[in-house]
């Protein structure tokens, strides 16, 4: 099978989406590059070169170079998919959200509800987040949680190329409003990726290592912290289950409490902000639903609640790394009630 | 000066690139007789034991268990005790520079699936080894040419081996037609059709049992032999829990219980095949391709397409290899068969006889083919 970087898994995604349905379109800025000014038209392909080669091969029409005003393409991609079309629209860094939430959580994702079922949004915003990209507090955040937090919106969080690929083309195919979560420290990893278009359906977690010792949960670019601790340990006879939740919302409730409640000892590892996040969101459900199992507190390994610093030793000191991964697996293990 | 053994990683198939090794069965400064289990190795399809290539004393282990290395690395040397430690350090040594470089040429060269048009729709092939009457692998409901990893590289060192992709399965097209045996049959015709072989040995596992059946007994004249592993077609029988479960399950951990059907030692099932059937299952097209041929091949819970009452008119040679612990057909549709044919019963087999014992099949239908 073909290795294909996240970014290309991204890429053939959208493609083999708007071969195969002539409602999908992609908006941005920059998602062609080039607009309007002389010279090569598709010079930029989106600021990570993701969209690259879409408008040459679908036009104009289908990928749109929009101004820097989220407020406005946010709004207008909502409405496009409330009246018929497929947008993805590509909020460039999810750090810019603020200026187009209302269009995002007051509309979009209330619209199948207020109107009783006969409304679709099949709007899926595409957007980057994550630190370790040296750009300090505002381009760097992960606030997933927050869009996890609105009923009415589904947010994927692809943690390698291949689970990029299919987890989109499920959110394209999806009539509800999807929030994409690219990390930005990703899009050079690569994964094998079939050429075929398939999806990953939303909602079923995919447990990437077994273990009898310990479980840990994690999302996006954690499992693969994860993944390597779990490695690691496994050398030293401790058995670790990674579980990768794949979507915030919807969560498998169902893989998580029984892959918690078999080991007895959870971590769960997000990379954004503790308070009020999948951490505490996860901790919570394990600890509510499967207390009698629990052999240990349930620890978490979260960045700090403090924004992403400038500093490139301090920002690799805030995001959570294997180390802490498996510091936090040690010490749930060590636990005597 | 004595000779020095190396044992590699073996390459099992084709798709077959790294393997895990789970556990070795011998320890340094034993010896170890040719054939015996020298450890087990995990593969992107199932577990296996790696039986030694060779006799003589353990003097190296060099891969730790749970270790995953790439196809022809050096996993451990045999050698009399007369071989000094320093020579087998320098053995060693020389190995692994040579192996870095040798490796990447191998990968170059190794045989690709490609795909090709035949019936009028796509079709993934793979094609390994020359001369001679070829022989054609036809995988089981749910499989693909991958399932024969085992098999067809060994089988091709002394002819043409084709391995297909039934229509719906692996990398050929979602287009299963009618989806029943002799639709299925037809496809696989047609891939020999595009090929331009006019007759081929055919080794068909499971529901690819039948489709050799069916082309056996309705196209004599392309069918030169037909070895059928735990073949469909010969009682109404099938385990529909598997089929059901094979299709509705979509998390691994739900599937591995299914899938564990498959085999007599359920430890045989790595997370790799689980995950590979998954995305397999993913594909666009997949699930409606297989779930209808399972609706017009297992209609009811009982197999539609039954070929006992004409074996009589089989014009080739036949042989059916079985597993005694088959959960999904059972080993007993293998009783009451024309004395012309051969049956070979496996013990302690389950229904992927090809991969549980390799060996065995691969010699079954050597000394067939001869």
């Amino acid at each position: 099978m073909p290795k294909k970087t996240y970014r290309q898994a991204i890429n053939e995604a959208l493609r083999q989406e708007m071969e195969r349905d002539p409602r999908v379109i992609l908006m941005g800025e920059d998602v062609a590059g080039g607009m309007g000014s002389p010279g090569e038209d598709d010079a930029w392909g989106g600021p990570l070169g993701v969209t690259k080669g879409l408008m040459p091969r679908f036009g104009r029409e289908r990928v749109l170079d929009t101004p820097i005003s989220e407020s406005a393409f946010i709004g207008a991609a909502v409405g496009a998919a409330a009246t018929g079309l497929r947008p993805v629209a590509e909020l460039m860094f999810v750090d810019f959200f603020g200026v187009c939430f209302d269009q995002i959580f007051n509309q979009a994702a209330k619209f199948r509800y207020m109107f009783g079922g006969k409304a679709v949004t099949p709007v899926v915003i595409r957007t980057m987040y994550g630190a370790g990209f040296r750009a300090a507090s505002q381009h760097s955040q992960c606030l997933y949680p927050i869009f996890t937090h609105i009923p009415g919106l589904k947010v994927a969080l692809p943690s390698n190329a291949y689970e990029a690929k299919g987890l989109l083309i499920q959110a394209i195919r999806d009539d509800d409003p999807v929030i994409f979560f690219e990390h930005k420290a990703m899009y050079d990893e690569e994964a094998e990726v079939p050429d075929e278009p398939y999806a990953i359906p939303f909602g079923e977690a995919n447990v990437t290592r077994e273990g009898d010792d310990v479980t840990v949960i994690a999302m996006g670019r954690m499992v693969n912290f994860a993944n390597q601790v779990a490695d690691k340990l496994a050398k030293e006879k401790i058995g670790v289950t990674v579980v990768d939740i794949r979507t915030t919302s919807p969560l498998d409730r169902e893989t998580i409490l029984e892959t918690a409640a078999e080991t007895g000892r959870v971590v769960v590892v997000d990379e954004s902000h503790p308070r009020c996040s999948m951490a505490t969101d996860i901790a919570a459900l394990v600890a509510q639903e499967r207390f009698a199992d629990l052999k240990a507190p349930v620890k978490m390994v979260t960045a700090p609640h403090a924004p992403v610093p400038f500093s490139p030793a301090l920002e690799d000191l805030y995001i959570p790394s294997p180390a802490k991964i498996e510091a936090a697996v040690r010490e749930v293990l060590a636990f005597q009630g | 000066m004595a000779e020095i053994t190396p044992v590699v990683m073996p390459k099992w198939g084709l798709a077959m690139q790294e393997g895990l090794l789970a556990a070795w069965h011998v320890q340094p400064g034993e010896r170890i007789e040719k054939g015996r289990e020298l450890c087990e190795i995990e593969t992107s399809k199932i577990a296996n034991v790696f039986e030694s290539p060779a006799s003589g004393l353990v003097r190296r282990l060099l891969v730790e268990p749970g270790t995953t290395v790439p196809v022809g690395k050096l996993l451990a040397v045999l050698a009399e005790p007369e071989v000094p430690d320093p020579a087998i350090d320098a053995y060693v040594a020389a190995f692994e520079a040579r192996f870095a470089s040798e490796a990447a040429e191998a990968a170059a060269s190794a045989p690709q699936p490609r795909q090709l048009e035949a019936g009028g729709r796509r079709i993934r092939i793979l094609e390994i080894g020359e001369g001679g009457v070829p022989l054609l692998f036809v995988h089981g409901f749910g499989g693909d040419l991958e399932n024969w990893m085992f098999n067809q590289a060994e089988l091709a060192a002394r002819r043409r081996t084709i391995a297909l992709d039934l229509p719906g399965h692996g990398g050929s097209a979602k287009e299963p037609g009618e989806g029943d045996v002799p639709a299925l049959a037809d496809a696989v015709v047609a891939v020999l059709d595009a090929l331009g072989v006019e007759r081929a040995h055919l080794v068909g596992h499971s529901l690819g049992g039948a489709i050799g059946l069916a082309l056996a007994l309705e196209r004599p004249q392309r069918v030169a032999s037909a070895t059928l592993v735990a073949p469909a077609g010969l009682g109404p029988e099938i385990a529909m829990d598997y089929i059901e479960g094979f299709l509705a399950q979509s998390r691994a951990r739900k599937l591995r219980p299914v899938l564990e059907m498959l085999v007599h030692d359920p430890k045989l099932v790595t997370a790799e095949m689980v995950e590979n059937v998954l995305k397999a299952k993913r594909m666009d097209g997949a699930q409606a391709a297989l779930e209808r041929i399972a609706a017009a091949c297992f209609a009811g819970g009982r197999q539609r397409w039954l070929a006992r009452e004409r074996l009589g008119a089989l014009a080739c040679p036949v042989q059916v290899i079985w597993g005694e612990a088959d959960r999904i057909l059972p080993v007993a549709q293998a009783e009451g068969l024309p004395a012309t044919i051969a049956v070979h019963r496996l013990a302690a087999t389950g229904h992927l006889a090809h991969m549980e014992r390799a060996a065995e099949v691969n010699a079954l239908i050597e000394r067939f083919l001869d």
